[in-house]
């Protein structure tokens, strides 16, 4: 493969792979907790909190990127907090990258797990409770090993997602080659410079197949679980 | 008293406020539907958290509002067996089973033990989704059985089920009663299954308790037809098997005389509680010659209560116990049918089915 992508396209997809990676994986449990809360709790602002997940697939991308550089750029309150205490910085690292990233999947994966959450039926999370299971208990003995489809589902979605996510991106943490410069990011930039298509053109199919791969595969997953867990 | 419960909630358009104690055994909640059964085996199990109420089991507090005590379900140590089994989906039947043993405080019954009395030894691998209605109500019966329960309750567990796996269960259930220490809440609207299982009866009305009482008592108590449907009526009684006859009879001993029934699949000594539909009775003031049916008690009127219709219910003391018989106005008149008066109560033998025979264990 990297014998038909030049090193760059390389670094490239290698990035996005990283970057897409890294967001799905942190986003996954508090996209569990979000969707667990819209889907069965009852509570002060859960309308706001349904609209601010929601929010980046509405917005544009753009002014995504730029309220995250407001918020976690170098000079920005949060990100001077997080640089001093735990010396992570987001602004122009891949770090922002995947936090981009997994902001702007965020919604994609909440959607999912919350439709596998609210077909679980309730009435066995009581039964688990009578036969002597706590809260947290009921959910990981009952309620999590039912939306396991819907919860791989998400997270395939949101890494697809991430993988193609741009406009927040380049506008966080600019296009910096071997750095910053995601698989987006790529395509854009060589369609800026004489002679870039080729390699555009490859990227592009990367991207497609990336796409296809995902949806096939998030199909498949869940219709295997599914019934793994119906057991038949 | 093993159990006592108190609750008062209010729902829109409907307020409930119950309150009864009960002994050690199964204590039937019955009612139409509506009447507010399941609204109080929810409260008992902590899944409604009523206005005010108090319940206890044998000297645990498990709701107490005055006291501001409220104990989650999963605290309350009390097994529910649903209408719909509500089995998990995702476990197989050994590890639904063994789901609240995760769980239990206290010590849970024996699992061979509960697997044998139930009849499960051979589902235990499978996937629950391949189980048969009456297959997944047992499964559920034990599954609750086995998170050490201080008290079961079950809403319903027959009323999905057709009448061949109804009378599959009880018997599962009648031991349930006799082999197990733990008390039963049993929520019913159907007089068969009251008749052969509880100990004591709970009737509730629009949210009200109506009558409680023991079980022989309230079923064979005539101010009580009403709710139980005049077409349900019937006495229970309780004997001993005396002798197995060769000709596929049975012969017991009831306080008020013998009886004979279609063979009892039981041994001499077995007690056994025998209900006899208020329908199949018989009246004669004679002691009748040359009739076919074989069991004739002699028996006093205790009470005699006029329908709407053209139908009259007599109640008859028979030895110690109490019996139905549902005879026409006409009859009554005919025979000078009334309150003290001694007749002989008749009763078909055939027309004791098998469904309205009971073991009870020692």
């Amino acid at each position: 493969m990297s014998g038909w992508l030049s090193p760059e396209e390389w670094d490239a997809v290698a990035l996005s792979l990283r970057v897409a990676f890294w967001a799905t994986l942190v986003s996954l449990p508090p996209g569990i907790l979000v969707a667990h809360a819209l889907a069965r709790w009852r509570f002060p602002g859960r309308q706001l909190l349904n609209g601010l997940v929601h929010l980046p697939l509405i917005l544009p991308p753009v002014a995504t990127g730029y309220l995250l550089l407001a918020t976690f750029g170098r000079r920005a309150p949060v990100g001077q907090f997080l640089e001093q205490t735990l010396g992570i910085v987001f602004a122009f690292r891949w770090t922002g990258a995947a936090l981009a990233a997994g902001i702007m999947a965020f919604p994609l994966m909440v959607r999912a797990i919350r439709l596998a959450i609210e077909a679980v039926d309730p009435r066995l999370e009581q039964a688990a409770a009578t036969l002597g299971a706590a809260r947290p208990l009921v959910f990981l003995t009952v309620t999590l090993p039912l939306i396991l489809p819907g919860v791989i589902v998400g997270a395939i979605l949101a890494f697809a997602k991430a993988m193609g996510e741009f406009g927040a991106t380049i506008t966080f943490v600019s296009n910096i080659p071997g750095q910053t410069q995601t698989l987006p990011s790529a395509i854009y930039a060589f369609l800026q410079v004489p002679g870039g298509e080729a390699s555009a053109l490859r990227l592009v199919l990367v991207s497609v197949a990336v796409a296809m791969g995902a949806l096939l595969l998030s199909e498949l997953v869940a219709t295997r679980v599914a019934r793994w867990i119906a057991g038949r | 008293m093993t159990l006592s419960v108190r609750l008062a909630h209010d729902f829109p358009g409907f307020a409930l406020d119950v309150a009864f104690d009960a002994p050690p055994g199964v204590t039937v909640l019955f009612g139409r539907s509506g009447s507010g059964k399941t609204t109080v085996a929810n409260a008992v199990a902590g899944l409604l958290r009523p206005r005010a109420g108090r319940v206890a089991v044998n000297g645990a507090v498990l709701l107490d509002t005055e006291a501001g005590r409220f104990l989650p379900p999963h605290r309350r140590r009390v097994g529910y067996v649903f209408q719909q089994d509500r089995l998990f989906p995702h476990l197989s039947v050994a590890r639904n089973l063994k789901y609240g043993r995760l769980f239990a405080r206290g010590t849970p019954e024996d699992f061979g033990h509960v697997v044998a009395l139930l009849g499960i030894g051979d589902l235990l691998r499978r996937r629950t989704a391949d189980l048969s209605g009456g297959e997944r109500q047992r499964v559920a019966i034990g599954r609750a059985l086995l998170s050490a329960p201080q008290l079961l309750l079950m809403d319903e567990p027959l009323a999905a089920l057709d009448d061949p796996r109804k009378a599959e269960i009880l018997p599962y259930l009648e031991r349930l009663r006799d082999e197990t220490r733990v008390p039963l809440i049993y929520v019913s609207h159907s007089v068969p299954e009251v008749a052969r299982l509880a100990t004591t009866v709970v009737m509730l009305d629009a949210g009200r308790v109506q009558r409680a009482g023991p079980a022989a008592e309230i079923l064979s108590d005539i101010g009580a037809i009403p709710t139980l449907g005049v077409a349900d009526a019937g006495a229970v009684l309780t004997g001993r098997v005396a002798r197995q006859h060769d000709d596929g009879l049975t012969e017991i001993a009831v306080s008020g005389g013998v009886l004979y029934l279609p063979m009892v699949d039981a041994p001499p000594g077995a007690q056994i509680r025998i209900r006899i539909e208020a329908r199949d009775v018989i009246l004669s003031r004679a002691r009748p010659e040359g009739l076919s049916a074989l069991n004739i008690l002699p028996a006093t009127v205790a009470a005699v209560r006029e329908g709407e219709g053209p139908g009259v219910m007599v109640q008859l003391r028979a030895g110690q116990d109490l019996l139905l018989a549902r005879i026409t106005r006409r009859s009554a008149r005919a025979l000078g049918i009334g309150e003290g008066v001694d007749c002989f109560g008749i009763v078909k033998t055939v027309a004791v089915t098998r469904q309205n025979v009971g073991l009870i264990g020692d």
